[in-house]
């Protein structure tokens, strides 16, 4: 790791200008993307801007038909969280099985969804469940905020402060975990929401993305058998010693499949 | 230079780091607890967990600055002052859940969290799948598993003793 | 009083006495010790897989804060080349090509990896900060990364001076009557298999640190290695030249081996040279990703194979022709693996009348290859035990009855195999009924049945295997090539109140011998358990050893240590005869009581202890004060551990995942000491069987880039993958050596991976699936799953 300065601000307003005032100071929550990467070399970062001290962006609540969850919940916060269990079970169901338990213990869904890996848990219910990205500075819908691998809507210095989730009729997630690195290798989130369906799939492909076909499929029939028809094309998923793209479109129907069973 | 001030096994100590040192490595470089070990740079491996304020982390994965002001529990300290084991360390020993002993104290502190987050009681599956975050490249996880069996028999006031009820 | 003492002696699954440190956090690893003014090292490696080096530029890094020194291969004029412990003739009887391995580049590198050169520094980070700030400039050259590429006519030549990437071209048996007995055969099966590359990945990174006294001009390394004392002859001998007097080795704690920690690494040459350059400490430590590209990597065969039969499934016949990747340099025992512990093994446990093998060794631009558990001897039986399933399938026998009617019979023994080895002992009927027995064989069709009631492919399989350990005598493998005897070495040195240190030349990292060598000492002395430590790892303690692999420390190692306790006892009874005032035939010794026979007079062990330290009332001329003995043991043969593996595994059709769900082993390891450690050997063996057989790959690209150079590419196995293993043994003893024991530590590596590749080629046996090669990864099976019934492909 190359060495940086630390600092801990302890509000929104400090934090931003620490990170608008330098343009290779990086944001740290949970830390457990950002560390591994500096551990590796691959960013240099001459601060490094740490959140943990910002009350703001704090809580799990539930507000009217909303579920908020400010950016530095954890991932285990989420998964025993008895909000987030009664509003979105498959959320929380899902931030149960990201990672391991000593991830779960650290990382936060803030620091996930900013990330936007495409093969994190967190970006598919984002996208799934329509939810809207709550920063310093604006809301920005999911189906805006992520732009393909490691890219979102973030302008630089600006900060993930919550997120906004829909409480749907029903929702659903299921994996294929890459079986060295346990990240998604392909994954389905299906939710009905105020009537609308949608299908938002991570692991496969470069970026999270909505699978548009599966979602006409379950808006006329919602049952695991209206998708396990629809074929993903393998074209741009991705493809390496793990999985080739067919393998990773063949899992995705079958995840959207389970999915939708898991969803009920 | 900056300065963490933290409790480690109940001891307060203040250390002067960098914004990049690990927890793990003020613990084994600026501490000398050495028992919690480094077997991977990419976050997998465990062989580095700790508890920072009753949760089991990463050491390797954690600023030193990041855990500032918290307390730190390492495998050093399980042990009463009298050195009783701890029960999931008495189990490790009585089920011969450890054979070259590098992953032995992540492992130990994760089995701990994770019998501590069951109350209730894990299955075998359950456990191995709560040990995730943890490799052992000697025992093959058997006797691992069934230490943390009958370990949190006796975490959760179930049973009196670790040894099966016959072999 | 009624005191209870409970069994401590052979057989006594009795606790383990280093549980205590290693779970209290004070195990001593090598990373963990720190020496007063160290410094720390870190290695530029070669990020090419082949290229020439035109120039290197230190300027710029040795301005950076905190550096020491920088050293690159020209500044090490002196030194030689890292060793080859084994020389290997070719078929012409022409020694193998065995290029120079510098312990840091000169003038090229071979692999990603290679040590380009070295960083001293006052930390590691600095030390680190500044090799990234040295400049090497390179001529990238063609890479071979595989072995097909290798020898490709006019493929790139690794060594510039090996014609053809070929290390040697070797073989073993009988040509003639190998041919003639193909022209006999009714059937010949034909087969092709890889056994997949593997990476060892010891939870410990390789570590060492340099020391030096100038005044004395003593060097000392510490280092993670299963034996020292090689390390000090290879290292001292032929890459620093120093003598044994003056360099100490110490290995202490080692957190796990498999192999990866038998050889002589240039890291440990680089901190020992570099610390007498310094003149302070050198403290190096891998990182995992360091450690996927410079630890010795295991197994990476191509065969083909044939195999002829009579009409009645009797074997007539093996032909073999393997292709070994050497990877770019020879380690230590590399030129064995693939020659001495495989060919001699493809025998197996069948009593085929002429087998003849050939092996080509070949360098490749990838990390040297060399020992991983088992090696040589789970790729012989990987391959048999294949060839075996599909010789039934193809023939329409049974896979239990083929085996049967082939296996060496239990009355066949000492059994001469053609292929050099004598087994001495096994009865491998014995251990597949008890292993059927044991896994349910005969309700597997029932399982199968329930399996498909619920959508899962079941398949069960079967593998029988025999290996060989205790690798020896010396005389015969000096014969073969090998450049050390393979002897080991036992000091039992009692103290005067009767408490007994052991020191052995083997090396404990994980096998428990501070516990089972105890027991030996406990059984044969009567000295408690508690009052018996077993040092080792250290050449300034241990008067000399050859340290641990191929499951030889207790059949070599505790045989020393057997031969060193007769020493003592017969100066004991000598000593307890003059005490007792009798002739010393006359005294008999039974654990820890000497009783002239016949008689009520007796002395115990703590009075004749005593007795020799303090002797006032002594037979001083005849006989030396003092109660220390030390044996070297030289086996008169091999071990042939054997046995029989069970797995049961079902796939889920829909993902291709494969779950073992049973799996059953029962070995023949002969005597067993500790039953809880030898159960604790098979179940680590056989998991990483399974890791071999389902989930690890190391691959590398065209280029020669490692592409699974992390936990996260390269699959190890979790606790979530692995079943509980069923581990039963039956004994028949070894005849050779005075404990009786075979050997335990590779019997679950080297047994398991057929028996799971051999259960999911049943359960995709609708597929018509000949065979799958390993790791059946989820993605594979899927794959033939979906070629076989593109319907499937959505269900």
């Amino acid at each position: 790791m190359y060495d940086f300065e630390y600092h801990k601000p302890g509000s929104l307003a400090d934090a931003v200008k620490l990170l608008s005032a330098d343009p290779d100071a990086r944001p740290i929550s949970g830390g457990q993307t950002l560390l591994p990467a500096l551990k590796h070399r691959l960013n240099k970062p001459t601060s490094v801007v740490d959140l943990s001290g910002i009350a703001e962006l704090r809580g799990i609540k539930r507000e009217g038909n909303k579920l908020v969850i400010g950016a530095l919940a954890k991932h285990v916060e989420v998964a025993t969280s008895p909000e987030v269990k009664a509003a979105i079970p498959a959320l929380a169901q899902m931030a149960g099985t990201i990672g391991d338990t000593q991830v779960r213990n650290r990382g936060t869904i803030g620091g996930s969804v900013a990330n936007n890996d495409p093969a994190a848990d967190y970006p598919s219910a984002v996208l799934g469940l329509n939810a809207t990205i709550v920063t310093d500075k604006r809301r920005i819908a999911a189906d805006d905020f992520f732009q393909g691998m490691f890219t979102t809507a973030l302008e630089p210095g600006e900060l993930l402060v919550a997120i906004e989730f829909p409480i749907p009729e029903k929702a659903g997630y299921a994996k294929m975990r890459n079986p060295a690195s346990r990240y998604v290798m392909a994954g389905a989130f299906v939710a009905k929401t105020g009537g609308a369906v949608r299908v938002a799939i991570n692991g496969a492909g470069p970026g999270v993305f909505r699978q548009t076909e599966m979602e006409k499929a379950l808006t006329a029939n919602w049952s695991p058998d209206a998708v396990a028809g629809v074929k993903q094309d393998a074209d741009g998923l991705n493809s390496d010693i793990h999985g080739s793209a067919e393998y990773r479109a063949h899992l995705v129907t079958v995840m959207a499949k389970r999915a939708v069973a898991n969803a009920g | 230079m900056p300065q963490v001030t933290l409790t480690v096994n109940g001891k307060t100590s203040t250390v002067d780091v960098e914004g990049r040192t690990l927890l793990v490595e003020l613990l084994r470089e600026k501490l000398r607890l050495t028992g919690t070990h480094v077997g991977c740079d990419t976050s997998q491996c465990g062989a580095c967990v700790v508890h920072v304020d009753g949760e089991s982390v990463k050491a390797c994965t954690i600023l030193a600055l990041q855990a500032n002001g918290s307390q730190v529990t390492t495998i050093e300290g399980l042990a009463k002052p009298d050195g009783t084991l701890h029960p999931m360390q008495e189990a490790f020993r009585e089920y011969h859940a450890l054979q070259c002993g590098f992953c032995t104290p992540g492992m130990v502190m994760s089995a701990i969290d994770l019998v501590q987050k069951h109350p209730d009681g894990m299955s075998e599956k359950e456990i191995r799948e709560g040990l995730e975050g943890n490799l052992c490249r000697c025992t093959g996880y058997h006797n691992i598993v069934k230490a943390i069996a009958a370990a949190q028999e006796v975490m959760h006031g179930r049973a009196q003793s670790l040894a099966p009820a016959a072999e | 009083m009624n005191v209870v003492t409970p069994f401590e002696g052979i057989g006594a699954s009795v606790k383990r006495k280093e549980d205590l440190r290693f779970l209290s956090g004070r195990g001593q690893y090598t990373d963990d010790i720190n020496r007063p003014g160290q410094t720390y090292a870190a290695i530029l490696r070669s990020p090419h897989a082949h290229a020439r080096i035109t120039s290197i530029d230190t300027a710029a890094a040795a301005a950076m804060p905190g550096v020491v020194a920088i050293f690159t291969g020209a500044d090490m004029p002196d030194l030689g080349g890292i060793p080859c412990g084994w020389q290997i003739h070719n078929k012409d009887g022409t020694p193998m090509a065995e290029p120079m391995h510098p312990v840091l580049a000169v003038g090229k590198v071979r692999f990603v990896g290679d040590a380009v050169a070295a960083v001293i520094a006052e930390t590691r980070a600095q030390a680190k900060d500044a090799a990234e700030a040295i400049q090497v400039e390179y001529e990238v050259l063609p890479a071979v990364a595989t072995l097909e590429a290798a020898l490709a006519p006019g493929a790139s030549l690794v060594h510039d001076d090996v014609a053809g990437n070929v290390c040697y071209d070797w073989h073993i048996g009988d040509r003639t009557v190998n041919e003639a007995a193909f022209a006999k055969a009714a059937k010949v099966i034909e087969f092709e298999l890889v056994n997949n590359r593997l990476v060892p990945n010891a939870m410990e990174p390789r570590a060492a640190i340099g020391d030096y006294d100038p005044t004395t001009e003593d060097y000392t390394l510490y280092t993670t290695s299963q034996n020292p004392h090689v390390i000090r002859l290879l290292m001292g001998a032929f890459v620093l030249h120093l003598p044994e007097h003056k360099l100490r080795v110490v290995a202490p704690d080692v957190g796990g081996g498999f192999g990866s920690k038998i050889f002589h690494y240039a890291e440990e040459a680089i901190v020992t040279w570099a610390a007498g350059r310094v003149k302070r400490p050198v403290k190096w430590t891998a990182e995992r990703t360091e450690s996927f590209i410079t630890d010795a990597h295991g197994r990476d065969h191509v065969t083909k194979a044939r195999l002829a039969m009579d009409a009645d499934g009797k074997f007539l016949a093996l032909h073999v022709q393997t292709l070994a990747n050497m990877g770019a340099y020879l380690s230590t025992f590399a030129t064995s693996v693939p020659t001495y512990l495989y060919a001699t093994l493809l025998s197996g446990v069948y009593a085929t009348p002429t087998v003849y093998a050939e092996v080509k060794a070949v360098f490749t631009n990838t990390v040297p290859v060399d020992a991983y558990r088992g090696a040589g001897r789970p790729e012989a039986t990987f391959l048999l035990e294949r060839l075996v399933d599909v010789a039934a399938a193809e023939t329409g026998m049974d896979r239990v009855e083929i085996r049967r009617r082939n296996f060496i019979p239990a009355d066949a023994f000492p059994y001469q195999t053609p292929v050099a080895l004598q087994y001495d002992s096994g009865d491998y009927q014995a251990t597949l009924d008890q292993a059927l027995e044991a896994a349910g064989w005969a309700g597997f069709e029932a399982r199968r049945a329930e399996a498909k009631a619920r959508g899962r492919l079941r398949g069960i399989g079967i593998s029988t295997y025999v290996e060989a350990c205790g690798i020896a005598p010396s005389a015969v493998v000096g014969s073969l090539g090998a450049r050390a005897g393979l002897y080991e070495v036992g000091t039992i040195r009692v103290h005067p109140t009767g408490s007994v240190t052991v020191l052995t030349g083997t090396h404990s990292h994980g096998q428990g011998h501070e516990t089972t060598f105890a027991q030996l000492v406990t059984d044969r002395l009567g000295v408690p358990l508690a009052q018996v430590d077993v040092v080792h790892g250290d050449t300034a303690k241990i008067p000399f050893g050859m340290g641990t692999y191929g499951s030889r420390s207790l059949a070599v190692g505790g045989s020393a240590m057997v031969k060193a306790m007769d020493k003592i006892v017969a100066k004991a009874k000598r000593i307890a005869a003059h005490l007792m005032e009798a002739s010393v035939e006359d005294v008999e010794f039974d654990r820890g009581t000497f009783r002239v026979a016949g008689t009520d007079k007796t002395k115990s062990w703590a009075e004749i202890a005593l007795t020799a330290y303090v002797p006032h009332n002594y037979p001083i001329e005849e006989l030396e004060p003092g109660l220390d003995e030390t044996a070297f043991y030289d086996p008169r043969n091999f071990t042939y551990p054997g046995g029989c593996h069970i797995c049961e595994v079902e796939i889920e059709p829909e993902t291709g995942i494969t779950t073992v769900v049973n799996f059953t082993a029962v070995d023949d390891v002969g005597r067993v000491i500790n039953p809880m450690i030898v159960e604790g050997q098979v179940q680590g063996g056989v998991a990483q069987g399974i890791g071999q057989a389902l989930l690890e790959s190391c691959v590398y690209d065209s280029e020669g880039q490692l592409v699974s150079a992390s936990f996260m590419d390269y699959q190890m196995p979790r606790a979530n993958d692995l079943p509980m293993v069923s581990v039963a043994t039956h004994t028949t003893l070894c005849t050779h050596n005075p404990l009786g024991v075979k050997g335990c530590g590779e019997v679950g590596a080297i047994g398991s991976p057929p028996a799971v590749i051999n259960a999911v080629v049943d359960a995709l046996k609708e597929y018509g699936v000949r065979h799958i090669e390993m790791p059946a990864t989820a993605a594979k099976i899927w794959g033939i799953i979906n070629a076989s019934r593109p319907a499937m492909a959505a269900e």
